[in-house]
């Protein structure tokens, strides 16, 4: 067994990092009954993690990984990345039209989307008394859900609600407008339960919280416990987050990392991910391929690509990221 | 060198090279970090530069940096306060039910560190089992807000790390000589007198090895105030932590965790010398 085990970890043709939970459990199998191809998944817990190891290694010990966007983009700054060699990837045709020009990756050079999204309210219907349709809802809670609101501790997303709520890009890099921002989520902290990123959702079930900013497919994991839970993109907007699949330049498996990807992009396989974590998936014919009672129950499931893409995407701020991570830690540090 | 002590250099020799391999030398590379640049793309671009000790005095990270240490000394004051009694109790119980006691006293630590946090959550939440209780016992009211509350954030840290102080504290009372007492009674003290004029002195280092334990470790700590804090309650730890896995802003991060060690060199070279000096008044004491 233990010898088993050890050929196989190194007889793996490909290894590839993931968040633990987002992909099929058997992948290793199906892919290896599908292509004769051995795979070893490792886990990473966060992008940032993730980017800590491919940036001390050059990208080395690696040949696909999984991270958000501006993650992606940041690898492709870098030279980290290899272009995707279309011609071994025939399931990219699966893809909406919209998923193959987005703003980071127009054309899928370097990157294909795995999981695609929005961030908005999700909230109990049973117990708040107004139903929110706006990010002031959350930031200037109306009495009866003072002390009951949560908000992402992420600083992107912490900063974003306060951005759309002004009416600004969720990239913004004016210091005067980061610092209007600040104050306003300053302000907001006040009435705040928690800063939460991770159990959110829970908070709700439990009836700790009564409405909570949060990622839609993580709304969902609340649905599936209490069916009085419901989820809305605010009407200033939400940002698109997207999840997705790079070849690290450094591989020495191209040809087996793109059949890889090919092998995500199937339909069945790509319906995994919606039917199991409840995410949007940008594969048009894995979509089309869900049950509807699925979409009935969590609706946000069925926005479609065009309401999807009417929303910006996070990219990599650059130098002006030291500029939110100053203003977080002093809206954190606020009393 | 004799014999003796190239012997047991020699022996030493494996242990020192694994933590100057895996220990020393990542450390120390890491707080170099602290004198370059932030890349854009994020990772290091290496010119040397000054300018993150400079955003460390910011009065913003200053401001941290106080209410980390309000918190972690209040914390060591309530560990301190609560570990003395118990490790007093022990100590003074009968000699073969002493390691059971003390095995009690450090079972907690045999489950995970999260969990136990995880499971502060649970008791002191609005639908918790704290807020539970009242209801039962008849309370009408809102249920108290516990939970995300500096309270619970100095709670979560005596919690965890009381078992250190009252092991600090249980060893010194431990080896104290019962003839001592014995002297002090002959020469007229009470109890009271005894234990202010020769107990507690003579066992002042335990409580300081203890005190600057749980200092230490709680001035650092970023999980305590992230879960029972709510992350409302930003710590220095918390800020070191972002700039690593959230910010990407490592030079910025290795700056301030050089702070935080020179802090903690500075508390425990205070530590060993009231060691030190405390050992000489018990020299003197002890013939």
């Amino acid at each position: 067994m233990l010898a088993g085990s050890l050929g196989a970890a190194h007889a793996a043709d490909l290894v590839i990092s993931n968040w633990d939970g987002y992909m099929a459990k058997d992948i290793a199998e199906t892919f290896k009954a599908a292509t004769g191809l051995e795979i070893e998944v490792v886990n990473h817990a966060t992008n940032e993690e993730i980017m800590g190891k491919l940036m001390a290694s050059q990208g080395k010990g690696y040949d696909i990984v999984f991270v958000s966007s501006p993650f992606a983009e940041i690898l492709n700054h870098q030279s980290l990345v290899e272009p995707l060699d279309k011609a071994a990837i025939p399931n990219l045709s699966n893809l909406y039209p919209e998923a193959a020009s987005l703003a980071y990756d127009p054309g899928n050079a370097y990157s294909v989307p795995y999981t695609w999204g929005t961030t908005g309210l999700c909230y109990r219907s049973d117990l708040v008394k107004t139903v929110p349709d706006s990010w002031m809802n959350l930031l200037a809670p109306s009495d009866d859900i003072k002390g009951k609101t949560t908000m992402l501790a992420t600083d992107r997303w912490l900063m974003a609600a306060g951005e759309l709520a002004k009416g600004y890009s969720v990239n913004e890099t004016d210091p005067a407008k980061i610092a209007e921002v600040k104050d306003l989520l300053i302000a907001a902290k006040k009435t705040l339960l928690a800063y939460d990123d991770t159990t959110f959702y829970s908070k709700l079930v439990s009836a700790e919280a009564s409405l909570v900013h949060a990622w839609d497919g993580w709304c969902n994991y609340g649905i599936t416990e209490n069916k009085d839970i419901k989820f809305v993109v605010p009407k200033e907007g939400s940002d698109l987050w997207v999840d997705t699949i790079v070849v690290m330049k450094g591989s020495e498996k191209k040809d087996a990392a793109m059949k890889f990807i090919n092998f995500i992009l199937d339909p069945t396989n790509h319906a995994w991910a919606a039917q199991n974590i409840l995410y949007k998936v940008p594969n048009k014919a894995a979509m089309e391929s869900l049950d509807k009672a699925l979409i009935e129950q969590y609706p946000n499931m069925g926005m479609t690509p065009a309401e999807l893409t009417k929303y910006e995407l996070l990219r990599d701020l650059g130098a002006a990221q030291k500029d939110y991570s100053r203003a977080v830690s002093e809206i954190k540090a606020s009393n | 060198m004799s014999y003796q002590s190239a012997r047991s250099n020699l022996l030493a020799a494996p242990a020192i090279a694994w933590l100057v391999v895996f220990m020393v030398a990542p450390c120390l590379l890491i707080l170099s970090y602290a004198f370059f640049e932030r890349g854009v793309w994020g990772g290091i671009e290496y010119t040397v530069t000054l300018e993150n000790f400079a955003r460390v005095v910011d009065p913003l990270y200053a401001k941290i940096f106080l209410t980390s240490a309000r918190i972690a000394g209040l914390a060591t004051l309530l560990a301190i306060l609560i570990a003395y009694p118990a490790a007093y109790a022990i100590s003074r119980a009968p000699r073969l039910r002493q390691p059971m006691l003390l095995f009690f006293a450090v079972l907690p630590f045999w489950s995970n560190y999260l969990i136990r946090t995880y499971a502060w959550m649970v008791l002191l939440n609005r639908e918790g089992l704290i807020n539970n209780l009242l209801r039962w016992f008849g309370y009408q009211g809102e249920p108290l807000s516990l939970l995300y509350t500096e309270s619970a954030v100095i709670i979560g840290l005596v919690y965890n790390y009381l078992p250190f102080v009252i092991l600090a504290i249980y060893s010194s009372l431990s080896r104290l000589n019962p003839e001592l007492m014995e002297a002090s009674r002959d020469l007229g003290g009470g109890p009271i007198r005894t234990f202010w004029r020769v107990t507690l002195p003579l066992t002042l280092p335990g409580v300081a090895a203890g005190g600057v334990f749980v200092f230490v470790l709680s001035i650092g700590n970023f999980v305590t105030p992230a879960l029972l804090g709510g992350g409302r309650f930003q710590m220095i730890g918390n800020v070191v932590y972002d700039q690593f896995l959230s910010a990407n802003d490592w030079p910025f991060g290795a700056a301030l965790g050089l702070v935080l060690i020179a802090i903690m060199i500075l508390l425990l070279m205070l530590q060993a010398r009231a060691t030190a000096h405390a050992s000489g008044e018990r020299a003197r004491v002890e013939p």
